[in-house]
């Protein structure tokens, strides 16, 4: 076993299957789920020989072992040698599609039809298909079951004959003993009908349809409520009345409410697949009749629906067909039993506005809207807030302004914490809609009650609110507005209220700027650096830190740092730790826009931080970029690395002394910089001196244009120590699926 | 639910004396849950029943004859959520279900061949119904109180009066056959997902009845048990008649005929057996655990896969159920025999041995409890040269650093019961309890080692194909 390098020998089967026999089963799932490279060590014949016979031998285990064993097998095709041999990995998927465990069977199933199209036409025939027919008439379920899954992804692939055989199997499984196997045959017969020719739609499937939709089970029979909406996409329209709709007319009216559930909430489909004409004659009395059912999930299940059925209608009858055959039973909705139904309602009736245009909606609708508005069930208020857009749109948000307050209110006052912070989170939208008059005339003060609610979720989200609202407004309305009442608040008695101050001054700072920050709330910061209580202290030094940022340097170095250094020397640990966070991080890094966030890991050198956990603070990172010298580019999920500058003579000996970590986020950049004298990115301990030289390069290089120009050079904290190793295995990992280059929003 | 839930959740503890919050949201009362009934189609109008004449009133002639038109009176189906609509007919109704209760348990010489029909179809008509949907999102049979049937008053009568009908001495299961057959089991079946514990049991009498009195629907039957179960643990793992049917099976598998049919083992192994993988588990389980004994006791030879398949099986992060499992294990092994023991005892001490030293005292507990067991202890006894080995790793451990007091005082008394049992083995033990640890370690090591190389391997793999490294 000594020696590390490529000969496969040096890997003998047998470790390796010890390895995946290991009796502790976390072991053997890890073992499992690294199947692949185990593979790579013995290569594509001795995978093939060796491995996956043993693989299919020893296919009893625990469950999840299997599951993961089912999942690698569908990525093995290269590792067994392409293509051409990747029916050898069919022997032990076909096992593992037999066993008892459904999600087991399931991803087996999932990996089978993913190397289906793998297979030649030939292997297909040869190999593939035959395991379909073993598995379908297997005497246990649970092969049959999975057989269901496999007809789909062969049959377009077969020759004629063959195709005949796997029609006659999935008619022969539709109508199994076992309800299990009626049920898979059902959830997949809309598949199967989609890859069969017409003329086998017509002559096979309907058939099964019928009778799969009249199955004795309603677990059956509702199953095939989805598959006729499949069906019916296919047929020629002047097929479906008579050989869809009886069948679907007879589920609407189904005697068990699984069933009808199924169909109101297939109803956007099924209007879609059979078109207007049939929608008008049929569609639209069994949607009354959903909309009027006796059970209350199947009502709103149909309730979630009015919208899109409504705006699906056609246009030459949807104004008459919801007026005299929709809003009726709508308005009976309104005043439902059950809140579910209400809330449903509630989540679309405002979409109606749009369709009925603006009389119809101030006469017919608008009732409905203020009924709700004053419904007993909050969700049901609150959904109908959550829509004001759309009527905005139509009448204009004043016809409800009346309404909508005392709502508000009550939301806001509700005794359900979160029924508050939901309406808190449309506060900024209904600003918008509403305007900045009525707003502080009449929601301003629930804005401000919410800074002292009892549960911190809502005093945070209030915080997050009036951020959302200044940014709306702009710096002058907060200063006139809230900043006063905010920073009132830091004299209050309660010290949760005087930590909300601070809370709100983190929030607030940056959408101010920098003349309300320095002249109105930086005093107020300094002044609360006296607090007596140590948690108003500590949340000094770290709003310091947040707000440092749209502060000048100047007033950094003359002001904030005097107070920071107090605080370093206070009686209290945490008030101490928090302002030498706040120091370091300002005064190290210089820029503390973004602060890199690095999760410690447990090793014996404290300082060291584990890579895959790097991330910004605050902004979700959307790109850093490392990058090795000789790797022009390198990449990973969270990082990679910028081609560093270096000279050839660094190159060589394969570090260079100077990197960038590019870090961009949605609308600026930031670019650390890393110095290392001996590896790449272990930095050694920066004295001042090198500190202060740090600090001037970046003055110096801020003039330097970068795209959104907006970031600066700062240089990663000293002894941030990143392996190399660490940055290989990300790169291979992650390289597929991510593209440094191309910035998401 | 949710949001009231949540709100109770959220009362801080209190830090500070500055706290000057004061929690406004008090909890509402809970809200006594509203009595569901199944799916009723109205029909919109009153039901009108013409009063009969009691059939104590008529001569011994018309009686038949009366009796089936009680019958059919008896078919119409009220609704009971509305408490108010049809009072007297409700009544009315209730007095002939009554009625009809005490004639079919006296009488004799009622039941005419067309009675049967008639029969059957006035239990179809009152039974057979759509469950509603449960009232609670995820209804928890453990704390939510279940949802009572409405229309009980009238439903216990016709369940009385179809139980006391197949218990009648005059019922010939000839006859009754082809109005009792497969449709109507199924639908039968279908009912003990019922949430109403009453009719549950009311169930479980009538469906035993019938799979005592018609032997042809008896496969079709276990079958159909067969697939509900299957459906509730690998599909739905909701079903409230579990424990009903289960211990209509204890009844049944009690009477299976020996050589066990291939048919029943697999029942065993392939249904019994995985329901022990349910959340729900200890709702059924005592039922469950006795079902399982019951076949061990027709056919030892099963004592493997069964102690096998519950190894499978082991719960991984539910202490409460794993506290089940040992309990059932017990009652397995009072019943084992030697030879069997002798089969499964490495697999089975070696989980025995994981459950002592787990950090849940309950669990290590119920697990040191066996040896309080006299058979269990003959048998470990007997095997102490195999079960001393698996089981010394953990007890010396255990010994040491469990935090449980308690448990350790278990551990000495079953490390004294090894030591007398065994002296030189259990002396060889402790001595070579550390270089043991070493190896083990090394042996660790090793494993790492060879992850690692594999590794270094498909990462140099990969960097060739991508051409980064060249080949």
């Amino acid at each position: 076993m000594a020696g590390a390098d490529s000969d496969d020998s040096l890997y003998p089967i047998a470790v390796l299957i010890d390895e995946l026999r290991n009796e502790d089963v976390q072991l053997r799932l890890n073992s499992i789920k690294k199947l692949s490279t185990i593979a790579l060590a013995l290569g594509v014949e001795r995978t093939r020989t060796e491995l996956l016979p043993f693989l299919t031998d020893t296919i009893y285990d625990e469950d999840e072992v299997l599951l993961a064993l089912a999942e690698q097998l569908g990525n093995f095709t290269m590792l067994v040698g392409g293509p051409e041999y990747v029916h050898c990995l069919l022997p032990p998927l076909e096992s593992l599609a037999t066993v008892e465990e459904t999600v087991v069977r399931d991803k087996a199933v999932e990996s089978l039809r993913k190397i289906s199209h793998e297979h030649s036409p030939v292997d297909l025939e040869v190999h593939f298909e035959p395991l379909v027919k073993r598995l379908a008439s297997g005497d246990w379920f649970t092969s049959r079951t999975s057989a269901c899954g496999l007809f789909s992804v062969c049959y377009p692939r077969v020759s004629s004959t063959v195709k005949a055989e796997i029609r006659q199997h999935f008619r022969t499984l539709c109508s199994d003993d076992t309800p299990m196997v009626r049920r898979a045959a059902a959830s997949k017969l809309g598949e199967f009908a989609k890859v069969l020719e017409l003329e086998y739609v017509k002559s096979d499937i309907i058939s099964l349809f019928t009778a799969l939709a009249s199955d004795e089970q309603d677990s059956v029979r509702l199953l095939a409520v989805e598959a006729g909406v499949s069906i019916a996409t296919l047929l020629p329209q002047e097929d479906l009345e008579a050989l869809v709709m009886p069948t679907l007319r007879q589920a609407a009216e189904d005697k068990s409410w699984r069933v009808r559930y199924m169909v109101a909430d297939k109803f956007s489909d099924l209007q879609k697949a059979v078109g207007p004409e049939i929608t008008k004659n049929d569609l639209v009395p069994a949607f009354q009749n959903l909309l009027k059912d006796c059970e209350a999930e199947v009502r709103a299940a149909a309730a979630n629906k009015v919208k899109e059925f409504c705006e699906n209608l056609p246009e030459d009858s949807r104004e008459t067909i919801i007026m005299t055959h929709i809003l009726p039973c709508v308005k009976e909705l309104v005043s439902d039993t059950n809140q579910h139904v209400k809330s449903a309602l509630a989540s679309v009736i405002m979409g109606l506005s749009t369709i009925l245009g603006k009389d119809n909606t101030i006469e017919h609708l608008l009732p409905l809207f203020l009924a709700q508005l004053k419904d007993e069930c909050p969700e049901v208020r609150l959904n109908i807030i959550s829509n004001l857009d759309c009527v905005n749109e139509v009448i204009g948000i004043r016809q409800l302004s009346q309404s909508l307050l005392p709502a508000i209110v009550e939301l806001a006052e509700d005794a359900k914490w979160r029924v508050r912070l939901a309406i808190i989170e449309y506060m900024p939208l209904l600003a918008g809609q509403l305007g900045v008059e009525f707003f502080d005339e009449k929601l301003n003060s629930l804005c401000m009650a919410w800074l002292v609610d009892h549960v911190y979720a809502i005093r945070e989200a209030a915080t997050c609110n009036l951020m959302k609202l200044v940014e709306k407004f702009g710096a002058e309305w907060a200063q006139n507005t809230i900043v006063p009442k905010v920073l009132g608040m830091a004299n209050d008695p309660n010290y949760l209220h005087r930590m909300t101050t601070l809370f709100c001054i983190n929030a607030l700072s940056e959408v101010c700027g920098q003349e309300i920050t320095t002249k109105h709330m930086l005093p107020v910061v300094f002044k609360m650096s006296n607090d007596q209580v140590a948690n108003v202290r500590f949340n000094v030094a770290k709003s310091l830190q947040k707000i440092g940022p749209v502060l000048d340097s100047n007033c950094l170095q003359t002001e904030v740092k005097p107070v920071l250094e107090k605080l370093a020397s206070d009686q209290d640990m945490d008030v101490k730790y928090f302002a030498q966070e706040a120091i370091s991080g300002e005064f190290c890094n210089c820029c503390s826009r973004v602060l890199c966030n690095f999760a410690k890991t447990k090793v014996s050198n404290p300082k060291r931080y584990s890579l895959s956990k790097l991330r910004l603070c605050h902004a979700p990172l959307k790109r850093l970029v490392l990058t090795r010298p000789h790797i022009s580019t390198s990449l990973c999920g969270n990082i990679s690395i910028m081609p560093p500058k270096c000279s050839r003579k660094e190159r060589r000996r394969g570090f260079s002394n100077r990197s960038n970590v590019e870090a961009a986020m949605s609308d600026r950049r930031c670019v650390f910089q890393c110095e290392s004298k001996s590896t790449l990115f272990g930095l050694p301990e920066v004295d001042a001196r090198a500190r202060e030289r740090a600090r001037e390069r970046e003055r110096a290089r801020e003039s330097e244009s970068f795209p959104t120009s907006k970031g600066r050079y700062i240089s990663i904290k000293a002894c941030q120590h990143i392996l190399l190793h660490q940055i290989h295995k990300i790169m291979i990992f992650k390289k597929a699926s991510y593209d440094p280059f191309k910035l998401k929003n | 639910s949710a949001l009231a839930m949540s709100s109770a959740a959220t009362t801080p503890p209190s830090v500070d004396k500055v706290d000057g919050f004061s929690r406004k949201s008090v909890r509402k009362a809970k809200q006594k849950r509203s009595q569901s009934s199944s799916q009723f189609r109205s029909q919109g109008k009153p039901i009108e029943l013409t009063p009969l004449p009691l059939l104590k009133d008529v001569s011994a002639q018309e009686q038949p004859e009366l009796f089936l038109k009680k019958l059919q009176q008896c078919c119409a189906v009220f609704d009971f959520m509305d408490t108010l609509s049809d009072l007297k007919m409700k009544e009315y109704k209730r007095s002939t279900l009554n009625e009809l209760v005490d004639y079919v348990t006296v009488s004799r010489g009622y039941l005419t061949e067309q009675a049967y029909p008639e029969v059957v179809k006035m239990v179809s008509y009152n039974i057979f119904r759509t469950l509603p949907p449960s009232e609670s999102n995820e209804f928890d049979p453990e704390e939510d109180e279940p949802t009572l049937e409405a229309s009980w008053p009238h439903l216990q009568l016709v369940y009385e009066f179809f139980i006391r009908f197949l218990e009648s001495q005059e019922f010939q299961p000839s006859i009754a056959k082809k109005y009792i057959d497969q449709k109507f089991v199924l639908q039968l079946l279908e009912l003990f997902d019922s949430e109403d514990p009453r009719e549950r049991d009311y169930l479980k009498t009538v469906l035993h009845r019938i799979y005592g009195k018609f032997l042809g629907l008896r496969a079709f039957i276990r079958k159909q048990i067969n697939n509900i179960f299957l459906r509730f643990v690998y599909e739905t793992e909701h079903f409230n008649g579990v424990a009903e049917l289960l211990e209509i099976l204890g009844s049944i598998i009690n009477g299976f005929a020996l050589p066990l049919k291939a048919e029943h083992k697999q029942f065993l192994v392939k249904v019994l057996i995985p329901l022990h993988t349910v959340r729900s588990l200890s709702l059924f389980h005592a039922q469950l655990a006795y079902c399982i004994v019951q076949f061990l006791e027709k056919d030892p030879a099963l004592t493997e896969p069964v102690i096998r398949g519950l190894l499978k099986f082991w719960p991984k992060t539910c202490s409460q159920k794993e506290v089940m499992f040992l309990g059932e294990l017990e009652e397995i092994l009072d019943v084992i025999e030697p030879t069997q023991f002798v089969k499964i005892q490495e697999p089975l001490f070696k989980q025995i041995s994981r459950c002592v030293s787990s950090p849940h005292f309950q669990v290590a507990e119920r697990a040191l409890y066996y040896w309080n067991n006299e058979y269990i202890m003959s048998l470990i006894e007997e095997n102490s040269n195999v079960i001393l080995p698996i089981m010394f790793t953990s007890l010396y451990r255990i010994s040491k650093e469990h935090w449980n007091p308690a448990i350790v005082a278990l551990v000495y008394n079953v490390l004294k019961a090894f030591m007398e049992m065994n002296s030189t083995l259990f002396d060889e033990l402790t001595s070579t309890y550390k270089s043991d640890r070493q190896r083990e370690k090394k042996k660790e090591k090793e494993r790492e080692e060879l992850w690692k190389r594999l590794e270094d391997l498909e990462l140099k793999r990969s960097l060739q194909s991508d051409g980064i490294i060249p080949t």
